[in-house]
């Protein structure tokens, strides 16, 4: 029941702040940032609670659509725990930077973002895959919305690109999902979409690797990864910064998500045949996107590659698919969800502050704005994985883990570690040290953070450092459910052996 | 044969919508009033409606050899009726300050309505036909209705005698592909097409083949398959949108009926190229539909593509229902029409509303910015097109969902392919139409403001609203009905 209240409060508090607009266009914001505020609070009564014998800490299972065995099943384990802590911190953090950048028709913009975020903890937390397919496509619109409306100079083509890229994959997985339903109703006699009855569905090898392949493409597009990843730097460099946020932070690692709840413990045998050509195209996004990162000058789009890059040790420790992998790559998209969040609001800040993108123009700011650009240094260094910060406990443990399944291309896949230092160190050289010059922009609006900016900024680097050093308080979390899906997958693949 | 009293009783909604069309003649004839005309077709219609629904659960009954009124056809009935009031209540304001007479328009709706009763309950030859051209020549009038009307800058006529030329050829063709199976089998009635001689070649064989095919291909074209396409987006654009929403629901709809249970009571696709055949339109209708689209700025002729490629999808399911064992893909053809039916309704609904006779707001152009004018109007258009996206939360969606699974039951890989490729790209012209409304307003675009009498119309768009959401949200209790139905057919 406290799922249902978790999406609900979102639901209502976007229906509620889109109506309080015609009152006055600040509650909204006040609104919305309760409504997150509350559903924070809520999941954390969740932290102490025992999953006990089925795994699942809560769970809710109600009929819904009774001809095809579609019911309306949530439930969450630590793994969901741990992402919807994730998705309720950041949607307050990307309230906070939207708080003042928002100024024009402020109750659809809160509306599309409560919405998008009930989306992303019914994805996180749907058990049905019809239900999990509904909550998967019913995050999109709002996004679309905040990217249509609210974007910058290009917002119709990304808005576009992004819908439709993630659309259409998503009908191949819907397809996917169907074609499993059906397996269940020809071996058992009727129609199911339930996650754990799906689980006992088995299929021939050949068929089993085509469904899977639908889910792969839906997901792997979503985190991106490469070669699906062309619409994420279009999508970020013209959302508005508090839809940055929420796109690098929050809807990519749906992707991760899925492959982990999804994918792989759907189609153990099919994955591990796959599993060298995935953690292939993990090790190319992750070098061909810093790589192309580096190529660039508009900073939202520097940071959107190396957003891909940094996913790509997530795809990689996924498809290791051993304990320390999984666990490397749980940690990679938590760090990565606040380290990018962050970048992003930078230079969203940045733009908002001199109207450009273009770091041809920048230079020097580190004597003008040093808050700022103390911040940015943080996070970039957060980025490139210096020890002692949570992106650098993910990554290793992704990578200890790969080692163990695929020597060489980890050992590829470890250089991007070093591109990653490569790129973030030129971008602060570039924008916060050498000469400053403001022939290109107005500088009359460049100001230091502000309190509000340096409180979220401050939570944020708080978790970072706490990742860092402390990782075994969300280790634990998440290991219950690492554990039982290694079991559950181990079975199969070892029945398979004999 | 004789009929009976009791064999009136399931015929209660068809009588109703007959006296209704000669009431509201005599009522023309004695008085001319619009409001008072439109009633009479409002109420008549909504009765008709009322006691179709009430008869669901107990009747099934063969009326003559012509006549099949089951749960199948009642469920259609309904829809036809609905559907016909709703349209008939968006023509009273749409209508309202045409400088002609108007009120007759109102008895060709009724009229047309007969006829697509007919169509939905027929399983005989003849009554195809009757019903057929009940509701083409009816249709013909609807479309050239404002032809006097002095400031509207379309051409009704024009559209008129095309869609007149065009349709009665494909009544030829039809009629054409009855004779030779009249000629073999010696009876008009689906299911006498059973008894076709089956012999690999046989010169019979050939024969019903090639009855099948023309029989077939007529059909297509009323429904607007590829390739026999043309005609739809000329006919849209010229027509009055009140006639070119009953065009594309309740036209489409009765006629897709008939050619279920012709196809599913002939057993028509046992012949290998029938299959064949029905493939290729369907995949062709898909792909045609979508890319055409891409290259309109006109709402209407949006429409028009996209209804194609709508009936391709539903084409896919039908050729899926060969295949299936259970009646999967026939619920998936009758949830997917009242889906399509709903959607498009409110989609011509909207621009219905805007518009009057004298002017129609039909280029996307004219919707920029309708978000921040009129916030409700723009969010129904938009669950509107997004439903025929076939988006979640929407009922478009769970119509998706079943033709998914019913291509998915048959193995149809290859146009599932198809079909993806084209909800891709059909996604493309439904989000221009969106993001026009989101943009902000250049210039202040002269909307009808409309008085007391677009009030009703609103009501209706909020009707349609209420069912795509109820139908995607919570379709429990409407999958049911939709199957129950379906294991008539």
């Amino acid at each position: 029941m406290i799922l249902v209240v978790l999406i609900s409060i979102l639901f209502f508090g976007g229906v509620l702040a889109w109506l309080s607009e015609g009152l006055d266009s600040k509650f909204p914001r006040v609104i919305a940032l309760t409504a997150v505020v509350i559903d924070l609070l809520v999941m954390l009564t969740l932290l102490g609670a025992d999953a006990g014998d089925s795994g699942w800490i809560v769970q809710l299972n109600a009929q819904w659509m009774p001809r095809f065995g579609i019911s309306f099943h949530l439930a969450a384990d630590g793994l969901s725990v741990l992402m919807m802590l994730l998705t309720a911190f950041l949607g307050a953090v990307a309230i906070g930077s939207a708080w003042d950048e928002i100024t024009e028709k402020t109750g659809f913009f809160y509306f599309n973002l409560l919405w998008t975020l009930a989306g992303v903890i019914g994805v996180f937390t749907a058990l049905d895959l019809f239900l999990f397919f509904f909550f998967w496509e019913v995050m999109l619109i709002p996004m679309y919305f905040i990217i249509a409306i609210w974007g910058h100079e290009n917002k119709n083509y990304a808005a576009m690109k992004f819908f439709i890229f993630t659309q259409v994959t998503g009908m191949l997985m819907l397809i996917s999902i169907l074609a499993l339903a059906y397996f269940h109703y020809v071996q058992f006699g009727w129609f199911s979409f339930d996650y754990v009855d799906l689980l006992k569905v088995n299929t021939s090898s050949a068929i089993e690797m085509w469904i899977m392949l639908g889910f792969f493409v839906a997901f792997s597009t979503k985190l991106p990864s490469f070669p699906f990843h062309s619409w994420l730097p279009d999508a970020h460099s013209q959302a508005p910064t508090a839809g940055s946020v929420i796109l690098a932070g929050v809807l990519l690692k749906t992707g991760a998500y899925g492959l982990i709840r999804f994918a792989i413990p759907l189609f153990p045998e099919a994955s591990m045949t796959f599993a060298p050509f995935a953690m292939t195209l993990a090790v190319i996004s992750i070098l061909y996107c810093a790589k192309v990162a580096f190529a660039q000058t508009d900073i939202k789009r520097l940071i959107a590659y190396t957003s891909v890059s940094h996913m790509g040790f997530v795809l990689l420790g996924i498809y290791a698919w051993n304990e320390q992998a999984l666990q490397g790559a749980v940690m990679t998209m938590l760090a990565h969800g606040l380290s990018a969040a962050a970048l992003f609001m930078l230079a969203g800040g940045l733009q908002h502050r001199i109207h450009t993108r273009d770091m041809d123009h920048m230079g020097g700011f580190w004597a003008k704005v040093p808050r700022l650009s103390f911040v940015a240094l943080f996070f970039s260094v957060a980025a490139l994985g210096m020890p002692g910060l949570g992106n650098f406990v993910g990554e290793f443990l992704a990578l200890l883990g790969a080692f163990k399944a695929n020597i060489g291309l980890t050992v590829a896949a470890a250089f991007g570690l070093i591109f990653a230092s490569v790129y973030s160190l030129w971008v602060i050289q570039k924008v916060f040290h050498g000469a400053y010059r403001n022939s290109d922009f107005d500088d009359s609006h460049l100001a230091d953070l502000s309190r509000r900016e340096m409180f979220y900024f401050g939570a944020m680097m708080i978790g970072l450092i706490w990742m860092g050093m402390y990782p075994q308080s969300f280790l634990d979390l998440s290991a219950g459910t690492i554990t039982q899906l290694l079991n559950e997958t181990g079975q199969v693949l070892f029945a398979v052996g004999q | 044969m004789t009929m009976t009293f009791d064999d009136l009783l399931p015929l209660m909604p068809l009588l109703i919508v007959t006296a209704t069309s000669v009431l509201a003649m005599l009522m023309i004839g004695v008085r001319r009033s619009y409001i008072v005309t439109a009633s009479i077709t409002i109420t008549g219609l909504l009765a008709a409606t009322l006691v179709a629904i009430s008869m669901m659960d107990s009747t099934n009954q063969q009326i003559t050899p012509l006549l099949i009124i089951d749960q199948y056809s009642l469920l259609f009935t309904v829809l036809v009726c609905a559907s016909a009031m709703l349209i008939a209540i968006l023509s009273f304001s749409y209508f309202f300050e045409l400088d002609d007479h108007k009120e007759e328009f109102f008895l060709l709706l009724t009229i047309a309505t007969i006829g697509a009763i007919v169509m939905v309950s027929s399983n005989h030859f003849v009554s195809t036909v009757l019903g057929l051209e009940t509701l083409s020549m009816s249709l013909y009038g609807m479309i050239a209705y404002p032809m006097h009307s002095k400031q509207s800058a379309k051409y009704p006529l024009e559209a008129s005698v095309k869609y007149l030329v065009l349709s009665a050829a494909a009544s030829g063709f039809i009629l054409f592909g009855m004779a030779l199976i009249y000629a073999q089998t010696g009876t008009l009635s689906f299911a006498s097409l059973t008894d076709l001689p089956m012999a690999a070649d046989s010169l019979g064989d050939r024969y019903s083949i090639i009855a099948l095919l023309m029989i077939t291909a007529g059909m297509a074209f009323k429904l607007s398959l590829a390739p026999f396409h043309m005609w739809t987006p000329d006919v849209y654009e010229g027509s009055p949108i009140p006639a070119t929403a009953y065009l594309a629901t309740i036209g489409k709809a009765a006629m897709f009926v008939v050619l279920l249970r012709f196809i599913r009571v002939s057993d028509a696709l046992s012949f290998d190229s029938m299959v064949m055949a029905l493939t290729l339109v369907a995949a062709a209708s898909m792909l045609v539909g979508n890319l055409l689209a891409l290259l309109q700025d006109n709402l209407k002729r949006i429409l028009a593509y996209s209804s194609i490629a709508h009936m391709g999808y539903l084409l896919l399911a039908l050729v899926a229902s060969h295949y299936a064992t259970g009646t999967l893909a026939v619920e998936a053809v009758t949830f997917y029409l009242i889906a399509y039916v709903i959607t498009s309704l409110g989609a011509f609904g909207v621009a219905s509303v805007i518009s009057s006779s004298e002017k129609e707001f039909d280029s996307i152009k004219d919707y920029r910015g309708l978000f921040w004018r009129n916030p409700w109007l723009a969010s129904i258009f938009i669950a509107m097109l997004l439903s025929l996206a076939g988006i979640p939360l929407t009922v478009g969606f769970i119509g998706k969902f079943y033709i998914f699974l019913a291509g998915v039951e048959s193995d149809l890989w290859m146009l599932l392919a198809v079909l993806v490729l084209g909800s891709g790209i059909g996604l493309y012209y439904y989000l221009r139409i969106v993001y026009r409304m989101l943009m902000t307003e250049k210039h202040k675009i002269p909307y009808r403001v409309g008085g007391v009498e677009s009030v009703s119309a609103y009501g209706v768009l909020a009707i349609l609203l209420f069912l795509l959401l109820l139908f995607g949200v919570y379709p429990a209790p409407i999958m049911s009905l939709v199957a129950a139905a379906s294991a008539f057919i």
